[in-house]
């Protein structure tokens, strides 16, 4: 499909370089899957088809690029190149629904921004735009903690020190930007944690 | 005078010199004064206007309490009025002017009103301004609105050139207050391993104790602050910032804190302020305790001072505010401020000890240093007009009769301590009345408590009532340790430090200057600086009836003004006491309330401003609508365009181009905000069912129907299309505010309810973009683009299908909103904007025409299509609408049944659904109330209707409107008489106008235009 | 500003990470019940000085309803909950009977 058409992203890969970079990253693709993670049948189907095993209570399973996030007791986000996402939604639900697992698979790979941060001191960067607690014993690497940014809900991703990434809904993309942007601009550089 | 001594100063780098200006005239100071040292060092003694009487008024403390000193701080985009001269730190170019006085500060025409003040009691306002009514808004409000207030508001047009922020900390221990009880409070929490954060208001820790002397473990306490301070500094689990003021104290730990960062240093990068908004486990306060005033009369006049305050400017700025000083005092304290004065080479002509005994050790001192003491005797006034030239003396116990004067130029006044309870008391703690202090201080058994129930406060040191080093290293030291106990720590004991210092003869208080002082005397002897309140005023109140202390508080005054009463309360709460015959802990306090002192509002909005004060939520096709001359309306968060003006165009133009082109050739409409949520499971038919008012299990897989929801109450809250993509799955679409409410109604009743039936639903609404194609030619231009079959046969009106279309993926909708034929498509918000520009250009010879959200309306209000928030408001059923036939008569319940069957909901006198047309054509205004005959118990006019939703239409060619009608739609044909906007009971000729019920389905009433 | 922990993910919540949702326990009344019934369900809520069983959202987070027990003078909170229940558990009406010992018998 060489010339079909090309998805935009939210801000065309807006970027700002602060006291750390915040960069819009493409949304990749992105599955919701809701279903009992107890249930033993969901659980195969659903880790065979990521590649990764099942994540903890607010934990990542596998890489930001191919993974699993826990966003809720009955909700995994599944993370994936986005050109797999419409036929692993397909495939998934179509399994779950064979196995009469009641389960609801969608393809929400447009849903969202996502936004990248790297540098030093990110914990007090966020700090300042979230009442969720960014110490490290708190929020350590390998969890994602969903929450607010000042006025909007966002997922905070912590993939590694220094480097998070920000999952906010579509259409506050432009608003959690601007926010970003602001709470890395440099003069404000702050060291608590 | 006062000035700058020769030496002196832990505060002042007397190396460097800085420049600043005062009411437009440039004087100069050293890096570390505060602008009242600086004021005070170039013998600024007059520096404000009282808010009342307009008198004159000078520094009166040395820190957060001063009620006087009050400034308008910087120029232009940074002028900032009512800033404490105490707390604001001097920087070279400083800019500050006086306030409340015209034309300048030295003549004041508003001091006319101490002339007056006689006739101007407690209450006055409320008492003289009454009659005439119509006098009020034209006269009394606007002179006393100019006369009144403090300072002069920023420009409307200027805005705030700084940045603010927020920061969110979690720790287990906060300390708030850095002298040495918060230093000790916070090494004793942090050696048990606890988190600790220690914050303190003012550049400097340490506190009191370097200016009040003592020892602790035999060294001066500025000495064993700087050795502790490196001991915590050492500490991993321990940080500690200046500047940060505990502003408030919360439930469940909640402390927000005010970081003043580039006050002091203008133009440095970065936020001018920054609120911390902090959760602590326990909190300890350790924020010391402020001085009393006396109260005598004349004890506002410039250079009267706190005495506490006249050691701090000599000791810590190296400035004396006179160099004649009498100290007045009712406690031994007062004794510490006259050896200061001494040994900084100034003059203390005698020191009034009220107490008939006189004093202890300290007052030995002073005897042995040569200074006359004088037991048992009282200020009876002070002399003076701008600026203190002497004092009256009298016998402490008398009337005020006059024994000398004594010629000075300052006097220091020590009333005794008062702890800072307010951070003790903000969540709850209580207070207890120390007779020997003549304090309230925390009462350990009823502390503020937190969310385990526990006590979440504790208060340490000086603001415990622990006022002398002997016992509050000690008091602090436990208070730390019990704050990180109860934080599951155990606790490591450490030594604490001996403190000492001179022991000290009972304080007697003298709440009234001289006790039996006579009513001329009371009346000149202030008690709330800021706010005027005199003596006299509170005794007036009391003998008003005004006996409960909150109810004498508003009715005088007291303790309102910005300082909030650090000064006044006790003194004021005493004389109250002392005039009703009750004791002090039986009259009680006024409440504490958050902030300890004023914080700006940029700190409390943080990031909140400019572009980013609210969320805007911005569709895929935003940036395009932007570009193409989009008339913003705002939908919730949503900006969507209200119609796309042309060169030369108004928006009724406007609005009339694109309703036409949409009905006569090809509209395009951005309907991305619908809410979309996706229903799926064994059990979602069932659920769905019971969430709408009509039948949605029944509908076929591939089909389209209109549902309406409602609140158990029965009133009509959402409504949209629902499409069934599966066996057990729907997609419902909400109106463009309802998706995230939906989705919430949605899994309340799927979580809390029937968590037993197997749903699970997502909100997908961020997820597509969904364009509207409408028009004669929305056909033509799809099978322009190719890729699916959408002729009438292959997807008839009110089902879906899903495909491609110009290689794009979509799923189409053949629903209408408009009348006209019409397709929604949606597909992949980030391919949204490319299928649009598709459609534009493959469209072109058809003119495809853009509309906004006011030719949506046109549209729907010519098909008696309602809208969820003008047909509704929250009072409006379903069957008000003449939608009866969208409720299920099948279904034995769903949200809202039970309800609708009240008598009133089922009552025929309700108001109904109707079109209207006006007599004349013209456009009635929305709102607009249909009259009745007679008038209603409260004598207002009958009503019998009133219009929901009015425009032009330009189909027509005239004005339309849908409004309710009591028994509309048995009255068609009818005409009745509606309110204008400028409707006049007494000449309704001129101010209504008739309409005529008719049918709300004013166009194509047979369907037939979106069944093709 | 409250902070309740939210038994479905484990997270201390902020209140602002909280939506509420009113008095918990109430029993829906449809098509059949009689007006009081009705009018009890739909207008009269008890709105306590002391003891509160309510509702919350983890709404900013992992977007379940979970009920609390809480006191609305002290802020004390004895207990948070699932929403699926009708009572609140053992342990939770033990912690409130140490505040309130005739709660739940007969008086509240």
């Amino acid at each position: 499909m060489s010339d079909g058409p090309f998805p935009a992203l939210p801000l065309q890969g807006a970027r700002f370089e602060g006291a750390v970079l915040v960069e819009e990253l493409a949304p990749g693709g992105q599955v919701s899957i809701r279903g009992d993670l107890a249930d033993t049948t969901f659980a195969e189907a659903v880790t065979a088809q990521a590649g990764c095993a099942m994540p903890g209570i607010w934990q990542i399973s596998g890489t930001p690029e191919r993974g699993l996030l826990w966003m809720s007791p009955d909700e995994l986000l599944l993370l994936l190149p986005r050109a797999e996402a419409a036929e692993a939604a397909r495939a998934l639900q179509a399994r779950l629904d064979a196995a009469a697992v009641h389960a609801l698979v969608l393809d929400v790979s447009d849903a969202r921004a996502r936004f990248r941060l790297t540098g030093p001191h990110l914990r007090e960067v966020m700090a300042r735009l979230t009442p969720a607690d960014m110490a490290p014993g708190a929020f350590p690497v390998g969890h994602l903690r969903r929450t607010r940014l000042a006025q909007v809900a966002a997922a905070v991703v912590h993939v590694a020190e220094g480097d998070m990434q920000v999952l906010c809904f579509r259409s506050v993309a432009d608003y959690t930007f601007r926010l970003l942007s602001g709470a890395a601009a440099p003069g404000a550089e702050l060291a608590y944690f | 005078m006062s000035l700058r001594l020769s030496t002196g100063g832990r505060f002042t780098d007397r190396s460097r010199e800085i420049r600043f200006s005062f009411d437009g005239t440039t004087l100069t100071g050293h890096p570390g004064d505060t602008l009242a040292s600086a004021l005070l060092a170039n013998d600024r003694l007059l520096v404000g206007r009282s808010f009342k009487y307009h008198r004159p008024r000078g520094i009166v403390a040395s820190g957060a309490e001063e009620p006087n000193a009050l400034v308008g701080l910087g120029q232009g985009p940074r002028f900032e009025p009512n800033q404490r001269a105490t707390t604001t730190e001097l920087f070279d170019g400083l800019v500050a002017e006086s306030q409340n006085r015209w034309p300048s500060l030295d003549r004041d025409i508003g001091a006319v009103n101490v002339a007056l003040s006689r006739f101007l009691p407690a209450g006055f306002y409320y008492k003289t301004f009454l009659w005439p009514r119509a006098f009020w808004k034209h006269v009394y409000e606007p002179v006393i609105r100019r006369a009144a207030g403090l300072g002069r508001a920023p420009h409307p047009e200027s805005r705030d050139a700084d940045s603010y922020e927020h920061f969110h900390v979690f720790t287990d221990v906060l300390v708030i207050g850095g002298g040495v009880a918060g230093l000790m409070a916070a090494k004793s929490a942090a050696a048990t391993g606890a988190e600790v954060l220690l914050i303190e208001q003012s550049p400097h820790w340490g506190g009191r104790a370097p200016v009040d002397g003592g020892t602790i473990e035999g060294e001066a306490p500025e000495a064993w602050v700087h050795r502790t301070l490196a001991e915590l500094d050492a500490l991993p689990n321990l940080r500690r910032v200046a500047r940060l003021m505990g502003a408030g104290v919360h439930d469940h730990g909640y402390v927000l804190g005010y970081e003043r960062l580039t006050d002091h240093a203008p133009g440095q990068p970065g936020p001018r302020h920054r609120l911390w908004r902090i959760r602590a486990r326990q909190i300890v306060t350790a924020t010391g305790a402020i001085e009393r005033p006396l109260s005598f009369a004349g004890n506002d006049l410039p250079g009267v001072m706190l005495a506490s305050a006249m050691r701090d400017y000599v000791v810590n700025y190296g400035v004396a505010p006179g160099q004649r000083t009498v100290i007045v005092t009712n406690n031994d304290d007062g004794y510490r401020t006259a050896l200061a004065l001494h040994r900084a080479g100034l003059d203390v002509p005698a020191i009034l000890d009220a107490r008939p005994m006189g004093g202890g050790a300290l007052a030995a001192e002073a005897r042995e240093a040569g200074l006359r003491i004088e037991p048992g005797r009282a200020v009876a006034k002070v002399l003076g007009g701008k600026r203190v030239t002497g004092v009256a003396t009298c016998l402490a116990e008398g009337t005020g009769a006059v024994l000398e004067e004594i010629a000075c130029d300052a006097v220091a006044m020590a009333g005794g301590w008062s702890p800072v309870v307010h951070l003790w008391s903000h969540c709850g703690g209580k207070l207890t009345w120390d007779a020997a202090g003549a304090f309230f201080r925390p009462d350990p058994a009823r502390p503020a408590t937190g969310a385990d129930g526990a006590a979440m406060v504790h208060a340490a040191g000086a603001a415990n009532g622990e006022l002398h080093l002997s016992t509050l290293l000690q008091d602090a030291a436990t208070a730390g340790k019990n704050a990180a106990a109860a934080c599951g720590f155990t606790a490591a004991d450490i030594s604490v430090p001996q403190g000492e210092d001179t022991p000290e003869a009972p304080l007697d208080p003298i709440w009234i200057m001289p006790r039996k002082a006579t009513p001329d005397l009371r009346m000149k002897a202030f008690l709330d600086y800021q706010n005027d309140v005199k003596l006299s005023d509170v005794q007036l109140a009391a003998r008003e009836g005004y006996e409960s202390v909150e109810h004498a508080k508003r009715y005088t005054t007291l303790g309102m003004a910005t300082d909030q009463g650090k000064l006044s309360n006790i003194n004021g709460l005493a004389v109250l006491s002392d005039t009703l015959g009750q004791a002090i802990p039986q009259v009680g306090t006024t409440t504490f309330r958050p902030p300890y002192t004023p914080i700006s509002m940029g700190a409390i909005a943080g990031e909140a401003r400019g572009e980013i004060f609210q969320p805007l939520r911005r569709t895929p096709l935003h940036s395009w609508h932007e570009a193409n001359g989009a008339d913003w309306e705002p939908v919730g968060q949503w900006r969507r365009p209200y119609c796309y003006r042309r060169t030369g165009e108004d928006r009724h133009a406007a609005v009339a181009r694109e309703v036409t082109a949409a009905r006569t050739s090809l509209g395009l409409l951005d309907a991305s905000t619908l809410g979309k949520i996706v229903v799926k499971g064994p059990d979602a038919g069932r659920f769905l069912d019971m969430l709408y008012t009509n039948m949605m299990s029944t509908l076929p897989v591939g089909k389209c129907r209109y549902g309406l929801m409602c609140s158990e109450n029965g009133f009509l809250i959402d409504d949209g299309v629902v499409a069934r993509l599966a066996e057990d799955t729907w997609l419902c679409h909400t109106t463009t505010g309802g998706a995230d409410r939906i989705h919430a109604h949605m899994e309340d009743w799927l979580q809390c309810e029937w968590w037993d039936w197997q749903v699970y639903t997502a909100n997908v609404t961020e997820e597509f973009a969904q364009i509207a194609v409408v028009g004669p030619k929305a056909r033509a231009l799809l099978e322009k683009l190719g890729g699916m079959d959408v002729s009438r046969e292959a997807l008839p009106f009110m089902t879906w299908a899903e495909g491609t279309l110009g290689g794009f993926p979509v799923r189409v909708f053949r629903i209408s909103f408009s009348g006209e034929l019409s397709y929604e498509v949606a597909l992949p918000a980030n391919l949204g904007r490319a299928f649009w520009d598709r459609l534009l250009k493959e469209g072109a010879q058809w003119q495809p025409t853009h509309y906004g959200t006011e030719a949506l309306h046109v549209l729907r209000a010519e098909k008696g299509f309602i809208m969820i928030g003008d047909e509704t408001d929250g009072t409006v059923i379903p069957q008000d609408l003449g939608l009866g036939w969208a409720i299920s008569k099948k279904k034995a319940d769903y949200l809202g049944k039970r309800a609708q069957e009240r008598s009133f909901m089922a009552s025929p006198e309700r108001w109904q659904l109707v079109g209207l047309e006006t007599l004349d054509g013209s456009v009635l205004p929305t709102g607009a109330l249909a009259l009745a005959p007679g008038k209603n118990a409260n004598g207002q006019r009958n009503t019998q209707g009133r219009v929901t939703s009015s425009y032009r239409s330009p189909t027509l060619g005239r004005g339309i409107a849908m409004g309710l009608v009591r028994h509309g739609p048995d009255r068609m044909g009818e005409e009745l008489v509606f309110t204008t906007e400028d409707y006049d009971a007494a000449d309704e000729a001129a101010t209504t106008v008739k309409a005529r019920i008719v049918s709300p389905v004013f166009y194509d009433p047979e369907g037939k235009k979106n069944d093709v | 500003m409250l902070i309740l922990t939210c038994p479905c993910c484990g997270l201390q919540a902020a209140e602002i990470e909280l939506a509420p949702g009113g008095e918990a326990h109430l029993r829906r009344e449809g098509p059949g019940a009689p007006d009081a019934a009705l009018e009890n369900y739909l207008f009269n809520r008890d709105n306590p000085r002391g003891l509160v069983l309510e509702r919350w959202r983890h709404a900013y987070g992992c977007g379940k309803w979970f009920l609390a027990a809480r006191d609305s003078v002290t802020m004390e909170v004895y207990g948070t909950y699932r929403a699926q229940t009708s009572a609140p558990p053992p342990q939770i009406i033990d912690r409130i009977r140490q505040r309130h010992p005739d709660w739940g018998q007969g008086a509240s």
